[in-house]
């Protein structure tokens, strides 16, 4: 019978790597690292925010960018969706719209290694007309 | 919502934004009842009576970003389409619990989906909430407790990308172990 991942293995796992993550740990300082929040209501999830952060995740590890993948709420850009916020170190906040994953890799080669920014920001101080 | 794990991940919000410290998920698989249960039980801060009754209204949010609540009217409106029932059940302070159920061979019922991601994505999102995630088939059970794994791994953190890559693996395997949404029962059922 082909043998099923455990908790025990984890254990062995989180000794032998232990240094290494180490090292990670110790750049997990909020301010230092990309901070990327990806808006995970109704609409997002509908419009394949997961697959968005499921490539973010996997990307970034992939290329060594420190970065903090996080959930949302609903940002109030239902329209756009998926939307994601990225927080550069020492940047005001930028947030994007209609991120699938083509998208996402344009902003993480652009924006997050380049500084250069990309189509499909929004405005952030957006008001809709019934709140005026 | 394309999967019925989508439809999870959305509805967990719900229980993290009403500030609960522990989820517990169950998804139920019962061929011989024909049913496909899933259960959200939270110890969030609960809804009234009032406030039940409009949860699952489309046109009912409590959110000030926009006027539409969708999440669990869609819920119910998939479940109501195998056959199914949507049941709220919400006391304040003490929390609320969710089943839903849907008809498992009906062809209107979503896949499970990657339920691996989802309880992966939203435990390391919301690193203080203690999920425990239960699946149950007539092939046997698998559960899975984020308080456990965080007790193993102590100081590393459950974001970092290979635990998860690996806690995700860890859960697909022991889901196909129990055949949880396994294509073949549905021919199963059918004959």
């Amino acid at each position: 019978m082909k043998r099923i991942k455990s908790l025990d293995d984890l254990k062995k796992l989180s000794k032998n790597a232990k240094n290494k993550f180490d090292l990670r740990e110790k750049a997990n300082d909020p301010d230092k690292v990309v901070q990327i929040k990806v808006a995970m209501a109704t609409c997002g999830i509908a419009s394949g925010a997961k697959e968005t952060m499921d490539f973010l995740i996997e990307e970034l590890d992939r290329q060594s960018i420190k970065a903090i993948v996080t959930q949302t709420g609903c940002m109030g850009y239902c329209y756009a969706e998926p939307t994601i916020e990225v927080t550069m170190p020492n940047n005001d906040p930028i947030v994007f719209g209609y991120v699938d994953t083509k998208k996402a890799k344009e902003i993480v080669e652009k924006y997050i290694k380049k500084n250069e920014l990309v189509d499909g920001i929004l405005p952030v101080n957006y008001e809709t007309i019934d709140k005026q | 919502m394309k999967t019925l794990s989508l439809h999870i991940l959305d509805i967990l919000q719900n229980s993290i934004r009403a500030q609960a410290d522990l989820i517990e998920l169950s998804i139920i698989e019962d061929l011989t009842e024909n049913t496909f249960k899933i259960i959200i039980k939270d110890n969030g801060k609960g809804m009234d009576v009032e406030l039940a009754k409009n949860a699952v209204d489309p046109f009912f949010t409590t959110r000030k970003t926009r006027n539409v609540g969708l999440g669990l009217s869609l819920l119910k409106q998939n479940a109501e389409r195998t056959g199914g029932y949507l049941k709220l059940n919400s006391e304040i302070n003490k929390g609320t619990n969710l089943e839903v159920m849907f008809k498992h061979d009906s062809i209107d019922r979503p896949v499970l989906g990657d339920i691996a991601g989802v309880i992966c994505l939203t435990s390391t999102s919301n690193q203080n909430i203690d999920f425990i995630y239960h699946h149950k088939t007539d092939s046997g059970e698998y559960s899975y407790k984020t308080k456990e794994i965080k007790d193993i791994l102590k100081d590393i953190n459950i974001s970092d990308p290979e635990i998860m890559k690996y806690l995700k693996s860890m859960i697909n395997e022991n889901l196909e172990n129990i055949n949880a949404d396994n294509k073949k029962n549905r021919i199963k059922i059918k004959k």
